[in-house]
């Protein structure tokens, strides 16, 4: 325990400043509503041409497939599906990232729709948060007075949340959980969400392109999407997979692959072609010495 | 320093579902967490997401700054007090002895509260000046606003300020409730860590059976804090062998009863401060045995005992008053205009009707502020020799910054009383305030407890040089008004 801390200090100082772990993204689709029929037309249209000629004009190969979900990384959760809310386990660094994440969403919202209520800023706005795990990021957002639907394809991540969040009043009747994968609900709640939350997820999906046309599905138009993920550059190599999982062990070996990352540039040309423009782009390192995350502006 | 080291996560995801949750309607059952095996009974109206024990000065300035505050609105905040409800539609004539001197920064607090008016219509008596000098030899200290036209703080009664903290509070009804003549018997605390079907909340439970659950329990309950006891916090503290006899005080003749006077005697400090044109307060810490033959004097008698302790030289002893005027030569060669005259503070011709009161004095402070799910302040966290007047402050010092604290942390969406990343930033700061000023206290009031003439001196040059030196004078009061 204490080497574990002792592991985020080292790791807090080696990452000082050259460490970029460019987290939040909130990027917004201002779709106009008489043009989403044709959009979403052009869009499909353009997935399709996509699927045939993959591996050329995209910078990631990935296996294309109709479906979002990686079944080896559902296994790998799965297996650490009951640690979620443990604050000295394998996902405290998450617990942690709330102190940005949180502020940045609940933010970029309230400069969209302004505050709703006092003490309930959020209140009246639905949030569907992808891959909510054990529900770390769902809640605080459920205390902000949102009405967050948490969905993850783990199961039993899903029962873990549903059990942590059951004994607060406040969030039971705010916080949903669903155990199903963000296609299954896509076809259910067309534009039914005005914000979508994937965060520390798209590193772990199967398909991007899927993700971002149901994404683009749920969000109403004018809606936002808040993606946090790693860049993939050298460094983030460096630090994301050697230093984080094989030296420090500040999260479990083998929890990210470096293939899977993806650079900013490619996430916003990947994300235009489903009409969703990035407003807000900033990176976000770990702080010297403490477990706090700290923002810029890109 | 408590940890959740140990702590591991318990729950499994492996099939249970979450347990049943009743609504209750009507009495409630006091359940303690080893019994709640089969069903975790959180009625929804009795689970609170901030519970403040004790209803004194600070512990209902905390409901009213939780309640005013926005990122808090629609949170459910309850107050509980042992005693009953102190409300004063008009100020009663005599004044009450125990009094309280507010800083700048205290009453800054209390107006954001909207209670300082309240207590500005009721009485207050600011003062702008206040001389403090030593009874073994000449060094004098005196402290002041520039233009002597600012106040430097206020004297007002505690039973003034909790009136209109009340008053305040009244307005709040609507999200702050208020218990009065609750008395809490016992606390449970949860563990820091999730355990399937038990409580996560802080149980109270009160003397008529009910129990309380909270997010978050405050504890504002006095010296001998129940809340810190059961807590099992570690205090560090000891007993003054003083007792402080309280007193209102009738001014031989009117006068601007600005100044606020404190004279160390060998036996301890005696202190008047000001209430009105003709009326002072009376705060004398003597020996427990002084103390009490002080209490028993007939009037006449008491008042020749405060006038004597205040003008008599009796203390002096020749070799230091030659070193302390040699000293003061020195620095007034040094620094022409420094130094002020000795004043004598106005004489006393009687006192008023209520009877004098003493009681123990005592030094105390918690190591820790904070545990999972609970915070303390006020005099349950640190408690101080009344001989600067600033037990109070650092009370309502605390208020503040906990609200600011909570503020932030519920507009982030946090549990208030499970993250301890902002409880540890209350403890942080507020302890960094604190221990200077209580060590400070406590060094003055050892300094000042022997006639010993090596110690005389050295307090004697110092007193002297501090009141030669205004940026060093202006940083003390600046300090202390915070």
């Amino acid at each position: 325990m204490y080497a574990n801390k002792l592991a985020r200090l080292a790791f807090g100082l080696l990452a000082e400043s050259t460490f970029k772990w460019p987290l939040t993204r909130s990027v917004s689709s201002r779709v106009k509503a008489e043009r989403s029929l044709c959009s979403w037309t052009v869009c499909l249209h353009h997935r399709q041409n996509n699927q045939l000629s993959n591996g050329l004009t995209r910078l990631n190969v990935r296996a294309v497939s109709q479906t979002t979900v990686d079944p080896a990384e559902v296994r790998k959760f799965q297996a650490m599906a009951s640690k979620w809310w443990d604050l000295q386990g394998e996902f405290a660094v998450l617990h942690c990232m709330n102190d940005l994440r949180v502020p940045f969403i609940r933010d970029n919202l309230l400069n969209v729709h302004g505050v709703q209520q006092l003490g309930k800023p959020l209140a009246g706005l639905r949030i569907l948060d992808v891959g909510c795990g054990g529900g770390v990021l769902s809640e605080p957002l459920g205390r902000l007075g949102a009405d967050v639907l948490g969905i993850d394809p783990v199961e039993d991540s899903v029962r873990t949340a549903e059990l942590h969040s059951s004994y607060d009043p406040d969030l039971r009747e705010r916080v949903r959980y669903q155990a199903c994968t963000l296609e299954e609900l896509a076809e259910e709640e067309v534009e039914g969400f005005h914000a979508v939350v994937a965060s520390e997820v798209v590193e772990h999906l199967a398909d991007l392109d899927a993700f971002a046309s149901c994404c683009q599905q749920v969000l109403k138009p004018g809606g936002s999407l808040f993606i946090t993920t790693l860049n993939k550059t050298n460094l983030s190599y460096v630090f994301g997979i050697v230093a984080a999982e094989q030296l420090l062990r500040i999260v479990p070996s083998g929890t990210h692959d470096w293939e899977k990352f993806i650079s900013p540039e490619d996430l916003e040309r990947l994300l235009e072609s489903y009409l969703l423009r990035c407003l807000n782009n900033s990176y976000c390192w770990k702080s010297l010495l403490i477990s706090t995350w700290r923002l810029s502006e890109a | 320093m408590f940890t959740f080291a140990k702590a591991r996560l318990a729950v499994l995801g492996t099939g249970r579902r979450c347990v049943a949750l009743r609504a209750f309607s009507g009495a409630l059952r006091g359940v303690a967490s080893s019994e709640s095996n089969e069903e975790s009974s959180t009625s929804e109206n009795q689970l609170f997401d901030v519970i403040i024990s004790g209803g004194g000065m600070v512990g209902t300035a905390m409901a009213c700054s939780l309640g005013l505050d926005p990122n808090l609105a629609g949170k459910k905040i309850l107050l509980l007090e042992a005693g009953h409800k102190k409300e004063m539609d008009r100020v009663p004539e005599t004044y009450s002895t125990r009094v309280s001197s507010i800083s700048p920064g205290s009453a800054t607090l209390l107006s954001g509260l909207g209670a300082w008016d309240h207590i500005a219509n009721m009485r207050c008596k600011p003062y702008n000046k206040m001389q403090v000098w030593d009874a073994c030899s000449d060094a004098l200290i005196t402290f002041d606003k520039e233009n002597l036209q600012d106040e430097m703080a206020y004297i007002v009664e505690n039973d003034v300020i909790v009136a209109a903290l009340t008053k305040q509070l009244q307005t709040l009804s609507d999200h702050v409730k208020v218990q009065y003549r609750t008395k809490v018997v016992k606390y449970t605390w949860p563990r820091p860590y999730h355990v399937s079907e038990s409580i996560p909340w802080v149980q109270v439970t009160l003397a008529n059976g009910k129990t309380l659950h909270t997010k978050l329990l405050i504890g504002a309950d006095g010296p001998n804090s129940m809340v810190r006891r059961e807590a099992g916090i570690p205090t560090v503290k000891w007993n003054y062998d003083q007792s402080a006899v309280v007193a209102v005080l009738h001014l031989s003749e009117p006068t601007e009863n600005n100044v606020a006077w404190q004279r160390f005697l060998p036996t301890g400090p005696i202190a008047m401060l000001p209430l009105s044109d003709t009326e002072s307060s009376l705060v004398w810490s003597t020996s427990h045995q002084h103390a009490e033959e002080l209490l028993q004097l007939d009037e006449e008698s008491f008042v020749d005992a405060i006038n004597s302790a205040f003008w008599s030289n009796e203390n002096h002893s020749e070799l230091v008053e030659t070193a302390g005027s040699l000293f003061r030569t020195a620095l007034s060669v040094l620094m022409p205009d420094s130094g002020s005259a000795r004043q004598l503070p106005p004489s006393v011709a009687g006192i008023g009707p209520k009877s004098r009161v003493m009681f123990p004095l005592g030094m105390g402070h918690a190591t820790e502020y904070i545990r999972h799910r609970v915070a303390i302040i006020g005099d349950a966290a640190h408690r101080v020799h009344p001989l600067a007047g600033q037990g109070a402050n650092l009370g309502f010092g605390d208020v503040a910054y906990l609200t600011k604290v909570l503020s932030q942390a519920a507009f982030n969406g946090k549990d208030l009383g499970k993250s301890m990343q902002h409880l540890l930033e209350f403890e942080t700061e507020r302890q960094r305030h604190n221990l200077p000023m209580m060590a400070a206290v406590d060094l003055m009031k050892r300094l000042y407890s022997t006639n010993a003439a090596p110690v005389v001196l050295l307090r004697t040059f110092g007193l002297q040089a501090t009141n030669a030196l205004p940026p060093l004078k202006e940083q003390i009061m600046a300090y202390a008004s915070k």
